[in-house]
């Protein structure tokens, strides 16, 4: 069913170029219209494997990362129509409905705090920082499912370090664009908002910490976190906190959503360990969408190298 | 309406659309239909549909009384068995999926996590329903007896509203709605009960045939 694409094609690669740009034209040529119609999504889904949806990538000549995984990515269609973003609705189908007409543009980022340069960036800045690398992260959810995606973006420590931190500044705190009359879903939801996110910072400048500007070589999903957002892929999915519109350098650990919510449940380091359970429920394995069976849980989610000197003689069971 | 809940025909149609549910699922699973996570899809269908004919079977006695249908008595065991029935397949999408078929595996998870404990109880507490749910097993074990052994499904319809909700993250509504009803229809028979207590308490021997459980 999934259709995957080489190492080395671009998006545009799989399809020519006359197809993509037309094709609802493409489509009724081809008579599938009818067709589809009959035999429901899953002809569509063939004729149209979700790489061909996309128009022409927008970002091109990425640099790759040596952090990149060559696991099996998962289809857009995987990471756009299965999401957690509570303020767009508790269903994993609902934030793909729900965001559609979500406004991410004009859009600032405010970096403040113990820093000794405040400043907004524009979307524009930001996409201009560093140059844009492509990142394929494992991304492991706290509900034992997991996915395989082509991220777009830069080191967070990249912002981090324009901004200059002082020495008080032990930790950063996240904050997610709130609005409810764009967000109406968001009062079923049960857990308060603005959302927000923390990281120690040692933590946020460790260069797997990534700022994500994009996926499958084009902007963000809406329902992904448009227009910027972070990826750790060490961590819990919620860690990952979307539509990213403050950063705030402090000395005390900030509070966290799920943290707030349920202590127990949720820790504010919740970083991905095979050995320590959910209360509810074991931690031990997971399910790779697209697979039938689990397959165990890696430690910090595979990313070991890069990210257990952080945790040293900590106690992962206290500190989860 | 009598005419209508005793036709054999009814019993047809009842029977053929609560394996609507079933054969949704099964349409959707052939043409691969079911979602970006299947097995999730499935788990949840047969879950909803466990707790939902549950309902449904507690429904029976108090609209019998409510709205004068003994009638509906007819369907009772075959909502309760269709309840089992989904449960048995809820129960093999975690058996097999979640838990590759290891039953010492599933054994630990069954010990380890109060959802899975709470969920697993609820469906062993309905077996025995549904082996005794015959007209022989009736007569062999006993009306009465047979009635006290049946309340099990009190016990699995709390069973599956506790899982429900310790399954959720934050958003708590469906399993609080089912909750609701659960608590609404276990309610009407414990007033039912207290106010048969009452109005039998100067005559100590119970009246022959009268339920109201159920």
């Amino acid at each position: 069913m999934l259709i995957r694409k080489a190492p080395d094609l671009t998006y545009a690669d799989v399809t020519p170029k006359s197809v993509y740009l037309d094709r609802r034209k493409f489509l009724r040529d081809m008579g599938i219209v009818g067709a589809a119609a009959i035999a429901g999504k899953n002809l569509l889904d063939l004729a149209l494997p979700s790489h061909v949806a996309l128009a022409a990538p927008k970002f091109t000549g990425l640099a790759k990362s040596p952090f990149s995984t060559t696991e099996k990515q998962n289809s857009f269609q995987d990471v756009t129509h299965y999401n957690n973003y509570y303020e767009f609705g508790t269903d994993k189908a609902d934030p793909a409905k729900n965001a559609q007409n979500f406004k991410t543009s004009p859009w600032t980022v405010s970096v403040e705090g113990e820093v000794k340069n405040p400043r907004k960036f524009t979307m524009d800045e930001i996409l201009k920082l560093a140059p844009l690398e492509e990142r394929i992260y494992r991304h492991r959810c706290v509900e034992r499912w997991s996915i395989v995606v082509p991220w777009i973006g830069y080191s967070f420590s990249t912002i981090a370090k324009l901004a200059e931190p002082t020495a008080k500044a032990r930790y950063v705190a996240f904050e997610t664009f709130y609005d409810p009359r764009q967000m109406p879903q968001a009062k079923y939801g049960g857990i308060d908002f603005p959302y927000v996110e923390g990281l120690r910072l040692d933590e946020a400048m460790n260069p797997l910490a990534l700022l994500c500007v994009g996926m499958y070589g084009d902007n963000l999903a809406n329902q992904d976190g448009a227009p910027v957002r972070m990826i750790l892929p060490w961590k819990y999915g919620y860690k990952s906190i979307k539509s990213l519109i403050k950063i705030r350098f402090q000395e005390k650990e900030p509070p966290t959503t799920w943290n707030r919510y349920s202590a127990d449940e949720y820790g504010f380091y919740s970083n991905v360990n095979p050995n320590v359970d959910h209360p509810r429920w074991s931690q031990a394995k997971e399910r790779r969408l697209g697979e039938i069976f689990t397959r165990p849980t890696l430690m910090f989610n595979g990313y070991s190298d890069q990210v257990a000197s952080l945790y040293n003689g900590m106690d992962l069971k206290k500190f989860h | 309406m009598r005419a209508i809940l005793t036709s054999k025909w009814t019993k047809v149609a009842v029977f053929l659309l609560c394996l609507l549910p079933f054969a949704d699922l099964l349409w959707r699973f052939i043409n691969g239909n079911l979602g970006i996570n299947p097995v999730e899809t499935l788990q949840h269908g047969t879950g909803d549909w466990t707790i939902r004919f549950i309902i449904f079977t507690l429904c029976i006695t108090p609209f019998r009384k409510l709205f004068n249908l003994p009638d509906l008595i007819r369907f009772r065991r075959m909502l309760g068995l269709f309840a089992f029935f989904y449960v048995c397949l809820h129960f093999l999408t975690y058996l097999g999926p979640d838990q590759s078929f290891d039953l010492a595996g599933m054994w630990k998870d069954v010990a380890k996590r109060p959802f899975i404990t709470v969920g697993f109880a609820g469906f062993v507490s309905l077996i025995p329903l549904a082996i005794t749910s015959t007209a022989g097993w009736i007569r062999r074990i006993g009306g009465k007896r047979w009635q006290m052994l049946h309340r099990l499904i009190y016990f699995a319809a709390v069973c599956g509203v506790v899982h429900y909700y310790w399954l959720v993250k934050s958003d708590v509504r469906k399993p609080v709605f089912y909750g609701g009803l659960v608590t609404i229809l276990l309610l009407w028979r414990l007033a039912s009960w207290i106010s048969k207590r009452r109005s039998q308490a100067p005559v100590p021997v119970t009246a022959p045939g009268v339920s109201v459980s159920g």
